[in-house]
């Protein structure tokens, strides 16, 4: 049990060495051109097959399910942005690898990400930036193989944000959810 | 089918005018027996709007010895004892049918000679709408504008966890609630002619666009496209709306018909482009984009092309709104001491910051460009507020305990 559990977050730390390089790499502009598509399919190719190998691993605690494991990092399902921005910050790549690694060994399960922004500036705005904090999650999880028909991307903008006074609390609004469906 | 709110507006002037008209508003004369609510009574109604527009000074008149109705009954040294400058007087009668006759004269108490004298048959419910159209009438006739006070404001409040499109007149009150939802609203768009809004609904879970008629309440899906559909806003002719979608993962500004066919994407960049407005002749949309960098509002021909970057001044500028006359955009800016309300010269560049509140939203012109109407946050809830474009005049609607947000300025036309 502990040593799964060790063998387990070895895996994914070493996920998160092996495939930041890939991460940062990723074009910046969010419209993919055709050079971009082919290395994403390369790397989706590469990290499949990577993550096929070690997902006897991930599966191996058979005593519960990991999403709902607390010392589990799938139990954590927020990324939180900086203001006006959809970049995933370097201290969110291992929770986005993670989760990336048990939706590539579990092809039937599906996520939504929900993307939010916090309550200043124009609500329109907001419900774009939102959106692209959502696409910029799932293009991470693509680049490491998880498929498109697994993920819906979703924005509520500023529209669950909270009556927030200070930086402590807009930050807790910038995020984006992974929401796992029948979760 | 319409509900009366019970949250209505009230307007309050935190900020005057340096020169404001002094006038006299005497009570009409009203029919025996006409017991009528106080903030209906029509008198106290042209009053209310004159003081709302800020270029009014409405004078106390029940100390004054004469109270006249009819011309031969005025004495104008009454009337410049107390400083005025206009006075209205007027009478209301009772008509067979349950209707009634409301006449009244507009004098100039320096020139001591009438300016305009008219009367109005109307219904019993015609009564605030009569009143509106006669503040209208002054306001033009001493300030050489359009009056605005027969017009119409849309905006949505959140209470007790719903969401309601609302309404009303231009002064809150008579607020008709259009559609609700316990999904959030956002973004209400009038239509040109004033007869339909477009607006953003989460109810089916995502944003989705619809247009709804205010004649007959019948709306139709307009944008039900893969991702998300927003930011509605009319061509102005009425016949095309720009919107934007995520068809293509990031948002783009598209044209559809108002009936929901012929869509084109045309705007195409890596970034975000969003809250499209029309030019008012129709041959330029402005939008929000951040392609590069921040956001800031930028224009481009409105069948698509090159894009032209407006505002400069500042790392974040959203939410353009462009003035009748073309000349003036206004928008949100955020500033040092938070996110303001801004107006631009769109010939020279000049921007100024207005009002005196600090978290500002969705600002829109009203129909004669004088007043801008906008969203802003005043001890934890959500208002309306209203600023001069000069920054002189500034007014706060608020209701009685709803979350407002979203407001639109309707058109000139009220049906």
């Amino acid at each position: 049990m502990k040593r799964n559990l060790l063998l387990s977050m070895l895996l994914a730390a070493t996920l998160a060495a092996c495939s930041s390089n890939v991460v940062k790499e990723k074009p910046a502009a969010p419209v993919v051109d055709s050079n971009a598509a082919q290395t994403q399919s390369n790397v989706s190719n590469a990290n499949a097959n990577d993550a096929a190998s070690t997902s006897p691993a991930s599966q191996a605690d058979s005593s519960g399910n990991p999403l709902k494991d607390p010392n589990n990092i799938l139990s954590k399902r927020s990324i939180y942005f900086d203001f006006d921005k959809d970049q995933v910050k370097p201290e969110y790549v291992p929770l986005v690898e993670a989760h990336a690694k048990y939706l590539v060994a579990n092809p039937n399960v599906k996520v939504v990400l929900q993307g939010n922004a916090d309550n200043r500036g124009s609500r329109e705005y907001n419900l774009s930036l939102g959106q692209r904090r959502s696409v910029a999650v799932k293009k991470a999880v693509n680049l490491l193989g998880v498929q498109d028909k697994q993920i819906e991307t979703v924005s509520y903008g500023e529209e669950k944000a909270h009556d927030c006074k200070d930086e402590a609390c807009y930050q807790q609004d910038r995020r984006v959810d992974i929401v796992y469906e029948n979760d | 089918m319409p509900v009366f709110a019970r949250a209505e507006l009230t307007v309050e002037v935190v900020g005057g005018g340096a020169q404001q008209i002094p006038i006299a508003i005497v009570p009409f004369a009203a029919p025996a027996g006409s017991a009528q609510p106080q903030q209906d009574n029509i008198t106290n109604v042209i009053g209310a709007d004159l003081r709302m527009s800020g270029l009014f000074r409405v004078l106390e008149t029940r100390g004054v010895a004469s109270q006249p109705h009819a011309l031969a009954e005025v004495k104008y040294s009454d009337w410049i004892s107390i400083q005025a400058q206009a006075l209205t007087i007027g009478t209301i009668e009772a008509l067979p049918a349950n209707r009634l006759k409301v006449s009244f004269r507009l004098l100039d108490v320096l020139k001591q000679n009438q300016l305009l004298a008219m009367e109005f048959t109307i219904t019993q419910a015609q009564q605030r709408a009569t009143a509106h159209k006669i503040a209208d009438i002054i306001y033009e006739k001493l300030t050489g504008e359009k009056g605005v006070f027969s017009t119409r404001i849309t905006y949505v409040n959140k209470e007790n966890g719903r969401y309601s499109l609302q309404v009303a007149d231009a002064d809150g009150f008579n607020a008709q609630t259009v559609v609700s939802s316990k999904e959030p609203l956002i973004s209400p768009s009038w239509s040109p002619d004033g007869t339909r809004l477009a607006y953003v609904s989460f109810e089916k879970k995502k944003p989705v666009i619809f247009v709804q008629s205010l004649v007959s309440g019948q709306r139709i899906v307009l944008a039900n496209f893969k991702g998300n559909n927003s930011a509605p806003a009319w061509s102005p002719d009425g016949t095309k709306l720009a919107i934007v979608l995520t068809y293509s993962a990031n948002s783009q500004v598209y044209v559809i018909n108002s009936d929901g066919t012929g869509l084109q994407q045309i705007s195409f960049s890596s970034g975000i482009d969003t809250e499209p407005e029309w030019s008012p002749d129709g041959a330029f949309i402005y939008f929000t984009s951040n392609r590069g960098g921040g956001p800031q509002i930028y224009r481009m021909p409105a069948s698509g092309g090159e894009a032209k970057r407006i505002t400069f001044e500042g790392s974040y500028n959203v939410s353009p709104h462009v003035s009748t006359d073309g000349k003036l955009l206004t928008f949100i800016k955020q500033t040092p001491a938070g996110f303001k309300v801004a107006v631009q010269d769109l010939m020279s560049g000049q921007v100024q910051t207005l009002g005196d509140t600090t978290q500002d939203e969705s600002p829109s012109f009203a129909p004669n460009g004088r007043m801008i109407l906008y969203a802003t946050h005043v001890g934890g809830r959500g208002l309306l507020a209203a600023v001069s474009v000069d920054g002189r005049v500034k007014q706060r609607l608020k209701d009685s305990g709803g979350d407002v947000r979203e407001p639109s300025w309707g058109s000139a036309i009220n049906q």
